[in-house]
């Protein structure tokens, strides 16, 4: 594995009670790069997200992360590695016995032994670095989804990790707030040296800002590319996806029997 | 066949459940006191637990211990006057209190008040995923916030019910001696002499420490198991205070014929 590739994903495996989610996903991830995993609703997008933070053990496959062993390491040594890891969760996660300040503050206050004014000193400048150094004595309650978003962004860049893995970051936001939270994970990214996996299927802000796109459909990978490649590409799915079209490889319809079965035959139970 | 069968089925399916689930809440028992270390290191964190378990049950745990022990002073007395006792109101209202309805009423107050709350709040946060941040966090959240919540528990139910004891003796006296003209020498020197440190205060005080560590671990178990929905917070509450409930019944009686067989 090459020093530049950060996170080696090989032959995923992942079930779940029994049913297959991740089948056979390659990946490799260079540092530095903000690579985002794209797909339809329910098409295993979180769980890779999840077997790459260790929080979900591989059914067969690994997942490496700087060389090691995600899927074989043990609880201290995995809660070693997440400490330069952060995590941005789809509605923010904040604490909501904290404020503002108190929830950027918290990783800082449980992984080192820095001074109460050091750490607010840094916590002030991570706000400052999502616009919010003015909401520092806000609880999670008073604000916005968008900030609450940005309050959650700079607590994951709060321990200036190498790793960060971004769920759904675009999730119910207003189109500036999400053009807003785009444009930070670009330059934290950038300004941390840091590397960014994202987990979206928000389509047009993601080929704006990101390196490389894979794109997950039924626990497989079945395109990936650079912007430019997946804007030009004639692969049907690329296709669907990145136009919202209806027809295509992706089905809209949850998989049912025939109408036919459901409203004339004996499946209907009323 | 398998149609004929399905009932027994349903029943074989819950009964392994509950054992299952029984399994789980003990080893989960077992990683609360193994991840029990930061607590006590960072005090602050259990003691801010104290505040919100026992501080803010205060209110309700003076208010029915004076209720609790005027009721007490009222049938008490009835009942010792047709014998010609009525001084002995005095050791018969802090005996009830201090050997059953203190640890007990005050540990069913404090799974109502407390264990309910503990569960929701931990229930709420697995539901908004503050839970699973912590953990990508590389902070245990058994550690972090189901410990402290815990022994927060443990250390403020003898202290309540202390409090319910002592204001139900105090409610007692009020009743029997400022209403109704009880002595209020013999009303207070019947009640020294007649309650034994040893088997009636500190057996108190063994039960209702027991009684807290079973609401703790039962509080901090169903909110760290909850299904995380509405609902299922919902229904973990419920099942924290009908559990505790039962389990503090059960345990009054197992340790009740164990700490006074044939003393008194």
């Amino acid at each position: 594995m090459s020093d530049d590739i950060l996170v080696d994903i090989q032959n995923l495996h992942f079930n779940y009670d029994g049913r297959p989610v991740l089948q056979g996903i390659n990946m490799k991830i260079p540092r530095g790069k903000v690579v985002a995993i794209m797909g339809g609703s329910g098409c295993g997008k979180t769980t890779l997200l999840r077997c790459i933070g260790g929080q979900l053990r591989p059914t067969a496959g690994s997942v490496r992360l700087e060389q090691n062993l995600v899927s074989e390491m043990s609880h201290a040594e995995l809660y070693g590695l997440r400490r330069k890891m952060g995590m941005l969760f789809q509605f923010g996660a904040l604490f909501t016995d904290m404020t503002v300040l108190d929830n950027v503050a918290f990783p800082l206050r449980e992984h080192t032994d820095l001074s109460d004014e050091m750490i607010r000193d840094l916590v002030l400048m991570k706000l400052e670095a999502v616009g919010l150094r003015g909401a520092h004595a806000l609880m999670p309650g008073e604000l916005s989804g968008g900030m609450a978003r940005r309050v959650a962004l700079a607590r994951a860049v709060a321990l200036d990790p190498m790793l960060v893995m971004y769920d759904e970051p675009f999730a119910g936001l207003d189109p500036i707030a999400l053009g807003v939270i785009g444009q930070l994970i670009r330059k934290l990214n950038d300004a941390l040296g840091a590397t960014s996996i994202m987990v979206t299927h928000d389509v047009h802000e993601s080929l704006m800002i990101v390196d490389y796109i894979y794109f997950v459909s039924q626990g497989t990978i079945v395109a990936e590319g650079t912007p430019d490649e997946i804007r030009a590409s004639k692969d049907p799915f690329v296709h669907q996806f990145v136009n919202a079209e209806v027809d295509g490889p992706v089905h809209f319809d949850y998989p049912a029997p025939p109408v036919v079965h459901d409203f004339l035959g004996r499946g209907l139970h009323v | 066949m398998s149609e004929s069968f399905s009932p027994i089925r349903k029943l074989g399916h819950a009964v392994v459940d509950r054992i299952w689930r029984m399994g789980f809440a003990a080893r989960f028992f077992v990683a609360v006191l193994r991840y029990s270390g930061p607590s006590f290191r960072r005090l602050p964190l259990t003691l801010r637990e104290i505040y919100f378990s026992g501080v803010l049950s205060l209110l309700i745990i003076t208010v029915s211990g004076l209720f609790v022990g005027l009721v007490l002073g009222l049938q008490g007395y009835e009942t010792l006057q047709r014998y010609g006792s009525t001084e002995a109101l005095g050791v018969l209202v802090a005996l009830s209190l201090t050997r059953e309805l203190g640890p007990v009423v005050a540990a069913l107050l404090f799974a109502s008040r407390a264990g309910s709350s503990i569960t929701a709040e931990i229930g709420l946060m697995k539901t908004t995923e503050q839970l699973k941040a912590m953990d990508i966090m590389a902070v245990n959240p058994i550690a972090r916030v189901v410990a402290p919540r815990f022994w927060g528990g443990v250390i403020s139910m003898p202290l309540l019910a202390a409090l319910f004891s002592a204001m139900g003796v105090l409610g007692g006296w009020l009743i029997g001696v400022v209403f109704i003209g009880v002595d209020d020498g013999a009303f207070w020197s019947q009640m020294q002499s007649g309650v034994d440190f040893r088997y009636d205060i500190w057996n108190g005080v063994i039960k209702s420490f027991i009684f807290g560590i079973a609401v703790s671990v039962i509080a901090v178990f169903e909110g760290y198991d909850s299904v995380p929905t509405a609902e299922g917070v919902s229904r973990a509450i419920t099942r924290t205070v009908v559990t505790s409930a039962l389990a503090i019944l059960a345990l009054d009686f197992v340790l009740t014929s164990f700490m006074f067989r044939g003393t008194s």
